[in-house]
């Protein structure tokens, strides 16, 4: 074969899916021989970057003074047109997340309102570091929360147990423990270059113990394997599918994530970031800029529900953002930065179809600093309650992902017995 | 100026010792060559490391801290004023775009493609003014600073009306003062209307100012909070929520008028009626009454505060020397700010002289950014880009898409943020498809073909054998053919990273057929950092 063509055909090996069979995993399902149930209970985390307006996502419609707060943006009250849509005759759901009106209603959605972080900053940065870190007010701590849980659960520390989408690694998954992360899109379930066997193996030597990036390129490499098997659909799916092409962004992710979850019992745990939700102006109301943000979102959870199937019984989502925004709408339509917020909790063993935390109202007095919703519920004991009682984390270990976990409980349970 | 600032810490901090730690093994001067170009460049091109040599590493540092004595490549330059839409008017840029708006509002067939078509334009040839001088300039430290600057200032292009924006924000409030004073750096972003806008301060008024109307009815704090946190001070300088409301306050009336930057390209105004009069209160200490005097005071404080200089030293050593950057360097840097009040090219030949810069721990210790990864690679491959587009999607594909930060703080330098198992796959894949002559570098981009409304077509025939083709400049005639990238040729690729390869990489690569070197080289770990 001449140079050229030979180099050609390198670059045509993208896009191409190797044959591999899939009887060749069967012997792989139990690699560590620590029985299947190591992994068989699913976290996924989606986190909203940007702080997303929790009072306009659970919005208390029946407070008398939501509407005075947020005269332009407030939702209406369930029934009107573009009106919030209902939950607890108090709350109402914002209506571009009406594809998540099943799942409140056959209460595997719960929400937890007036949650976050204890830490005062405003500052997105310092707040989203802290969320991941599970340390607020502390900025040394070297790891994110997911990398620490999945080390202190039973079992071995593959690289595709803990998985984030997106093309770098965030916080929350960095650590000791084994990571890897698939690009948005469905490049990151093709073939590649290094699936050619001698362009892999020129690389594979060049990488071997690399003191600084071997680590990196051999979990790659294996979990791309990985991956590659598991990103095929099985007919079953296809049928789920109904045919009907998913828009880009988050739905078709949460897909291609449940696929992979479905498809590779190995995958844990799984981060997803979606960003876009700091609407200092001109955020809209029941339509608008955080409406258009929302509905994909929404869409793209009841998708990840649906296709996870049986094993959505076995996982809970979790959505969160790193602090929430004035109670008063600025001047100009949008909302600044604030406080407390509301955490999504999901799952087919979710304790749902409620919004729980302790709940003030948004009268002036009930506000923290005369601007923000308070923090009623440490982020870190919704979390700590789901590691312990759906992921069954011992109380010895969990101090280890949640150090410094206010001893106070939550009052409520989110997961069924 | 008595501020409440933790100011005796930072003092302490300032006056602890600043003597550079004992250095372990000198660098030759081929490695100090090699670091510099991987450092005040963005990697050598081929001749590049013979060039530092002849003239020596410390003169071609101070060549690099003057870019106004370097001369640009006539090619490039003829090329980059073929971009109109880079080179045009802030006004004559908000006019189409505001105009494209109206057109898909009145649901005109075609609007939307054509809106579509005008605005990749746009984005394309920002891409490309931008690139082309990172990979092609002589003058290299300014297309680094201007890389860490638009970050530091970060506006994200994706948002509204920044989309035409972008370039003029560039070329107007970053490129000029790259190398000058931060002042007139932080004054240029903040009068901007591609900050004004992306930060919202454009609608910030004083609650019920007569001015105030529609959607700037009242105070946004968004810009005053980013401006001491990422800008200036940085987040633990230790000031309050309320010096956050008031420094908003401060700078309520600074805006544009959409109609009067459109008609007289007037690109900052100062809206008296919408300013807060009122009495305040900043970072402890009263603020009379002065209209836009207020804001004008309040960049003077925040330029040459104590907090600043650290903070913007601390980045700069980030950037420059390590991740985790030495202290005493950044304790010097900062005196250097608070002596010259915050010039740029004093605290970085401040920098570049130290040993902690020119030392074996800080040669290679950077993992380079997928900006810094693509733009090196194309520079040492010495292929010639027609096309721009190849190199954009590699970015967006890496996770780090050009003027396409959603969040004000910009993109990161650090290992831990770029360094994961799928970068390392996508930048192999980036580095063979380039080593292979596989990336369509030399297609005319389609949107080149469209032609635009007031284009000057430069007559380039026969100006040099680097000339873009005419396609650039104007819709017909038909381009030149300009030759099709073929396999880089691995000994050459091998000369002109001399120095930045290890001996264990060399001899793998050694060791494998011909047509692997050149990717290899590409995608080896050694060209990984930087």
């Amino acid at each position: 074969m001449r140079r050229r063509d030979f180099l050609s055909t390198l670059a045509l090996g993208a896009g191409i899916v190797l044959p591999l069979g899939r009887g060749a995993w069967a012997a792989m399902d139990d690699p560590a021989g620590e029985g299947a149930g190591a992994t068989r209970r699913k976290l996924v985390v989606v986190m909203l970057r940007g702080a997303v307006d929790g009072l306009n996502v659970v919005a208390p419609v029946g407070d008398e003074n939501y509407l005075r707060l947020r005269p332009t943006i407030g939702l209406g009250a369930p029934g009107m047109d573009g009106g919030a849509l209902d939950l607890d005759g108090y709350f109402g759901l914002h209506p571009a997340l009406a594809s998540l009106q099943p799942l409140w209603r056959e209460k595997k959605l719960a929400f937890v309102h007036a949650s976050g972080s204890p830490d005062a900053t405003r500052s997105h940065f310092d707040a989203q570091d802290y969320m991941e870190s599970a340390t607020p007010g502390l900025k040394a701590t070297p790891d994110g929360w997911m990398n620490r849980l999945v080390g202190a659960l039973p079992g071995a520390s593959t690289p595709s147990r803990l998985l984030g989408i997106g093309p770098v690694m965030p916080r929350i998954l960095s650590g000791q423990a084994a990571a890897i992360n698939l690009p948005n899109g469905a490049g990151g379930t093709k073939a590649d270059i290094l699936d050619r066997p001698a362009i892999g193996a020129a690389f594979d030597a060049l990488y071997a113990n690399h003191p600084r990036f071997g680590r990196a390129y051999a979990d790659g490499r294996s979990a791309h394997k990985e991956v590659l098997e598991a990103a095929a659909e099985t007919p079953h799916m296809l049928a789920a599918d109904r045919g009907a092409p998913l828009p880009n962004g988050f739905p078709d992710d949460a897909a291609r994530l449940a696929t992979l979850m479905r498809n590779d019992a190995r995958i844990q745990m799984a981060f997803v970031a979606l960003g876009g939700w700091d609407t200092h102006a001109s955020q809209g109301a029941a339509t608008g800029q955080l409406a258009n943000r929302l509905a994909p979102l929404g869409q793209g959870l009841a998708v990840l529900a649906e296709r996870l199937g049986p094993l959505f019984d076995d996982t809970v989502v979790v959505v969160m953002s790193e602090f929430g925004r004035t109670a008063r709408e600025n001047g100009n339509g949008g909302t600044d930065h604030g406080h407390g917020n509301v955490m999504w909790v999901m799952g087919g063993k979710v304790n749902g179809g409620k919004v729980v935390g302790e709940w003030e109202g948004v009268g002036d007095a009930a506000l923290n600093e005369g601007r923000d919703l308070p923090v009623t519920t440490d982020f870190r004991a919704v979390l700590a309650q789901i590691a312990e009682r759906h992921l069954r984390l011992d109380d010895k270990r969990l101090v280890r992902v949640f150090p410094a976990l206010p001893q106070a409980g939550t009052g409520f349970q989110l997961m069924s017995a | 100026m008595h501020l409440r600032f933790p100011l005796a810490v930072l003092a302490a901090v300032l006056a602890m010792s600043a003597q550079p730690a004992a250095v372990a093994a000198p660098l030759t001067p081929e490695q100090q060559a090699v670091h510099v170009l991987n450092r005040l460049a963005f990697g050598p091109r081929p001749g590049d490391l013979e060039r530092v040599e002849r003239i020596g590493v410390a003169a071609w540092i101070e060549q690099q801290l003057h870019p106004e004595s370097i001369a640009l490549p006539t090619a490039l330059e003829a090329r980059l004023r073929a971009l109109d839409t880079v080179n045009r008017g802030t006004g004559e840029s908000v006019a189409e775009f505001v105009d494209l708006q109206r057109q898909v509002r009145d649901e005109d067939e075609g609007a939307k493609a054509r809106r579509r078509m005008a605005q990749a334009r746009v984005a394309n040839q920002a891409a490309e003014a931008r690139l082309l001088r990172a990979i092609e300039s002589p003058r290299q430290l300014e297309e680094v600073m201007v890389d860490f600057w638009y970050n530091h200032f970060n506006v994200f292009s994706g948002k509204g009306v920044d989309r035409a924006l972008v370039s003029s924000y560039e070329r107007d409030a970053i490129r000029p003062y790259a190398l000058g004073h931060f002042r007139d750096l932080l004054g240029a972003t903040a009068k901007h209307p591609a900050m004004l806008y992306f930060l919202d301060n454009a609608v910030s008024s004083a609650p019920d100012a007569p001015g105030a109307k529609r959607k700037a009815r009242g105070l946004n704090e968004n810009y005053a909070r980013e401006l001491m946190e990422l800008h200036t001070l940085g987040v633990d300088a230790g000031y309050s929520q309320k010096d956050v409301t008031e420094l908003a306050r401060m700078l309520t009336g600074w805006t544009y008028d959409q109609r009067r930057l459109i008609g007289l390209g007037e690109t900052f105004r100062f809206d008296a009626r919408r300013h807060d009069g009122g009495a305040k209160s900043w970072l402890g200490h009263p603020i009379p009454a002065d209209g836009q005097g207020e804001g004008e005071y309040a960049l003077d404080v925040l330029a040459t505060h104590p907090a600043t200089a650290y903070h913007l030293s601390w980045q700069l050593a980030q950037y420059f020397v390590s991740d985790t950057p030495p202290p005493a360097l950044v304790v010097r840097m900062s005196r250097t700010w608070l002596d010259t009040s915050g010039d740029i090219r004093a605290v970085l030949g401040t920098l570049f002289k130290s040993p902690e810069f020119m030392s074996s721990e800080a040669a290679g210790a950077k993992f380079k950014t997928p900006y810094q990864f693509v733009v090196s690679a194309v520079r040492a491959s010495a292929d010639t880009v027609v096309d721009v587009g190849p190199l954009v999607s590699t970015m967006a594909q890496l996770g780090m898409p050009l003027y396409g930060c959603q969040t004000p703080d910009g993109y990161k330098n650090t290992q831990d943020a770029w360094l994961n198992p799928d970068a390392l796959a996508r930048r192999i894949a980036f580095a063979a498809a380039l080593a292979g002559g596989r990336l369509p570098l030399a297609r005319v981009p389609a949107y080149a073909a469209v032609p635009a409304r007031a284009r000057e077509a430069p007559n380039l025939a026969g100006s040099d054998a680097m000339a873009p083709p005419a396609s650039l400049a104007a819709a017909s005639p038909p381009p030149p053919q300009v030759p099709k990238p073929t396999p880089l040729d691995a000994a050459r690729l091998q000369d002109t990273l001399a120095g930045a390869i290890s001996r264990r990489t060399l001899d793998i690569v050694g060791r494998n057929p011909d047509n692997l070197k050149a990717a290899m080289l590409l995608g080896s770990p050694d060209f990984m950092q930087r």
